[in-house]
């Protein structure tokens, strides 16, 4: 069948300046560019581009650029380009949509009308330069009492897992990246003393000595799985939902399951690894205790036990119904959170946005008193610190990101993730492609951003003249709304500014 | 509160512990400690709904159980043989890596959820969902065997190893009741001794007739779970057994749209 699709994007190319060098032509896994020996050309194929500025970048005379395909349609807001193109596709392969990162919608991102509090005068602000300000959270259950007697405390805490910044990597799966991306979030993460999470198909036996700062996930599929695994990590997390796909299953298709993710997943080469929506053990929160549980005997209770749940309507009493399932930690993945692949109908209409979701969790876990039996961890698009000291103030103890950890390694955010090929090295498992993902310097980059990050939090906790970021969660007297609705401000638990 | 171990040693090194009154911890962590101290052979007694029964231990011991274990018995293990006395509950060998559990009676529901590794033999029925997810890799390739019959959703998503169901416990001429067998099949096999309808099976599978070295391979298995209950294998192979397999690897390979 002929395709009616137009490309979405159109490669422009200086022929001034092309030297013919063929950078273009080997940089472009989606092989757009293409060398003509015998009229010694370089040839473009503007409907295989998908946008991902690899070949801009990379091309040394600074010849090519890439824009978007200005092919006019009839202007109408209803009938967008997107959706004409999407109809296109489908009306050709009678197929769910696939997609990859987060939600590119344009939902209302409340992160940016909340404004931050400074001390001005009146309880002084602090200098982050000269004075000790501190990072350092502790993920875990804390108990409801402390009994000391003497010196000593008598009650017994449950384990305690500290960070240098309130910032982790979120689960992004060996299979969905390559195993340099993990390997270089792994030591990124050792080194700034924080964690990365394996996603959920098992953990690379290169990685096993990362394990100290490894929160490895038990999901649907149980993929990789078993007493070594749990052993081997630092925090267990039982993944039920994802903000990118809330309520469904994942699949990772059988072309992706290469020698190294299927031992790694310790399921056969080439089949496909399905996850099923629902975990068949988990039909309530009474099961959902049950593996709890299960994990916590696993490990002989050394390891605190994450449930992470994507953000939806009920995810306040969903929080709480977890909170009392015995974990120690719950995990919130909001509207704007990736995936390396989804349906994007899911991905684009499914699910609330993270900022709500902190804000009723939080809410609800004080109301019922049970906040401190939990920690906060919030994810989903996670853009700058600024969204990471908002998301403290209204109520999470810690952040999650992953795109903003892939940005750092070099992903242009084209949202190919799904078809495996990724010229940034990334979201791949060829091996021609993932080499090129260097991971020393890709770990300098995620350090370096989780070390900026954490000097601007502590900029503006010394501007609020708070010490400690353990002062600040839940201070939502810190926060201003502007431009909100008095609905989303009651929500939010925020005043308006000014007022 | 820590329990401390305070158990007679019986003959045979079998050593006894009574698990009345202890809960679920607590029994799991006198089984830690006695296993941490060398011991091999446990026997549990008046066992009464405690959970996650060997669970941790992660060593060839056996464990014998007299009562009824609760949830999640042998969820994880990789290694320990479990023979219970009687009926277990549900989510019996949940993921489990490797070892053996033998039951006496019925199981209940997802009874070898997403088991990898190891054999599990039940010589009565067994409830809803079970084997789901069961998948296998390398030398690794789980065994589920059920004397009687199954409820709905019997292997559904199953990935990889064995599924064999004897219907022993059913009348001449009565059929499985399961409906949705098989579901989301996509490697692995079912041999299910007695009568199905088509509808009973989910959409991805195929009935195949055995082949020689099918029936070998049955055959092994069934003189294994005859010698556990004492029946006479060669009666339950005289029956005739069908073969599920699924269709594809890849049942959803054409869902989606690039």
């Amino acid at each position: 069948m002929k395709t009616l699709l137009p490309p979405e994007f159109k490669i422009i190319r200086d022929e001034a300046k092309c030297i013919k060098c063929q950078v273009c032509v080997r940089q472009c896994g989606f092989e757009v560019h293409t060398y003509d020996e015998e009229e010694d050309v370089v040839l473009s194929n503007n409907a295989k581009c998908v946008a991902c500025s690899r070949c801009v970048k990379f091309c040394p005379t600074s010849a090519l650029n890439v824009i978007k395909n200005p092919l006019s349609y009839r202007e109408n807001t209803n009938w967008r380009q997107e959706v004409i193109h999407d109809i296109i596709k489908q009306a050709e392969t009678g197929g769910v949509i696939l997609t990859g990162m987060g939600n590119d919608k344009p939902y209302p991102i409340y992160w940016d009308h909340l404004v931050l509090n400074a001390s001005q005068v009146t309880n002084p602000p602090i200098d982050p330069l000269r004075e000790p300000m501190e990072l350092r959270t502790y993920l875990g259950s804390k108990p409801d009492q402390l009994v000391i007697k003497g010196k000593h405390v008598k009650t017994k805490i449950p384990p305690q897992v500290p960070i240098e910044t309130p910032i982790l990597f979120s689960a992004m799966s060996y299979g969905s990246i390559s195993l340099n991306a993990q390997l270089a979030l792994a030591r990124a993460a050792s080194e700034f003393g924080t964690l990365w999470n394996t996603g959920e198909g098992g953990l690379h036996k290169e990685l096993y000595k990362y394990g100290s700062t490894t929160i490895v996930q038990v999901a649907s599929g149980r993929f990789g799985v078993h007493p070594d695994y749990l052993y081997a990590a630092r925090v267990l997390e039982i993944k039920i939902g994802q903000g990118a796909k809330p309520g469904i299953g994942g699949h990772l298709p059988g072309e992706k399951v290469s020698s190294p993710v299927s031992r790694t997943r310790m399921i056969p080469k080439g089949t496909d690894a399905l996850s099923p929506a629902p975990h068949h053990d988990i039909y309530s929160i009474e099961d959902l205790a049950q593996l709890v549980y299960a994990l916590k005997e696993a490990t002989n209770y050394q390891k605190p036990v994450c449930v992470k749940i994507a953000a939806v309507h009920n995810s306040a009493a969903i929080a709480s119904g977890i909170a009392r399932a015995g974990a120690d930690i719950i995990a919130l993945d909001g509207l704007r959170g990736g995936t390396g692949a989804a349906p994007k109908i899911i991905r684009d209409n499914v699910g609330i946005p993270i900022e709500l979701a902190i804000a009723s969790v939080d809410t609800r876990l004080r109301q019922e008193g049970i906040r401190n039996r939990v920690s906060l961890i919030a994810a989903g698009g996670f853009r700058s610190s600024a969204d990471v000291i908002k998301a403290i103030a209204l109520g999470a103890d810690a952040v999650y990101i992953a795109t903003a950890a892939l940005v750092a390694m070099g992903c242009h955010l084209c949202q190919k993730c799904y078809t495996g090929i990724c010229n940034w090295g990334i979201a791949t498992q060829d091996p021609y492609l993932s080499k090129r993902l260097n991971p020393d310097l890709a770990t300098q980059r995620l350090i370096n951003l989780l070390r900026g990050w954490s000097l601007e939090i502590k900029e503006m906790l010394g501007g609020m003249g708070i010490n400690a970021i353990e002062s600040l969660r839940g201070n939502r007297l810190h926060l201003r709304a502007v431009g909100l609705t008095q609905a989303e401000m009651d929500v939010l638990g925020v005043r308006q500014a000014g007022a | 509160m820590k329990q401390t171990v305070k158990v007679k040693p019986s003959t045979n090194e079998k050593i006894v512990v009574d698990a009345k009154g202890k809960d679920t911890k607590q029994l799991n962590e006198i089984l830690r400690q006695l296993v941490a101290q060398g011991h091999t052979h446990i026997e549990l007694k008046n066992v009464f709904g405690q959970r996650y029964i060997g669970t941790d231990l992660r060593k060839p011991v056996q464990i014998d159980i007299y009562g009824t274990p609760g949830n999640d018995l042998g969820s994880f293990i990789e290694g320990p043989r479990i023979v219970v006395h009687g009926n277990a509950q549900d989510g019996c060998g949940n993921t489990m890596n490797d070892g053996k559990i033998v039951i006496h009676g019925h199981a209940g529901d997802i009874t070898g959820f997403a088991m990898r590794g190891g054999k599990i033999f039940v010589r009565d029925d067994v409830g809803y969902r079970v084997a789901i997810h069961m998948k296998e890799y390398k030398g690794k390739k789980p065994v589920l065997v059920i004397g009687g019959t199954a409820q709905d959703f019997l292997g559904e998503y199953i990935a990889g190893g064995i599924l064999i169901v004897l219907g022993l416990t059913l009348k001449r001429d009565e059929k499985h009741r399961a409906n949705f067998i098989g579901t989301g099949m996509h490697g692995g096999v079912i041999y299910l001794r007695g009568n199905v309808a088509p509808h009973q099976l989910g959409k991805e599978v195929s009935i195949l007739k055995l082949t020689k070295e099918d029936l070998r391979e049955l055959r092994a298995y069934v003189e294994e779970f005859a010698s556990h209950f004492h029946f006479d294998s060669e009666e339950i192979m005289r029956e005739k057994f069908i073969k599920l397999l699924p269709l594809t690897l890849r049942p959803y390979g054409k869902l989606y749209a690039y």
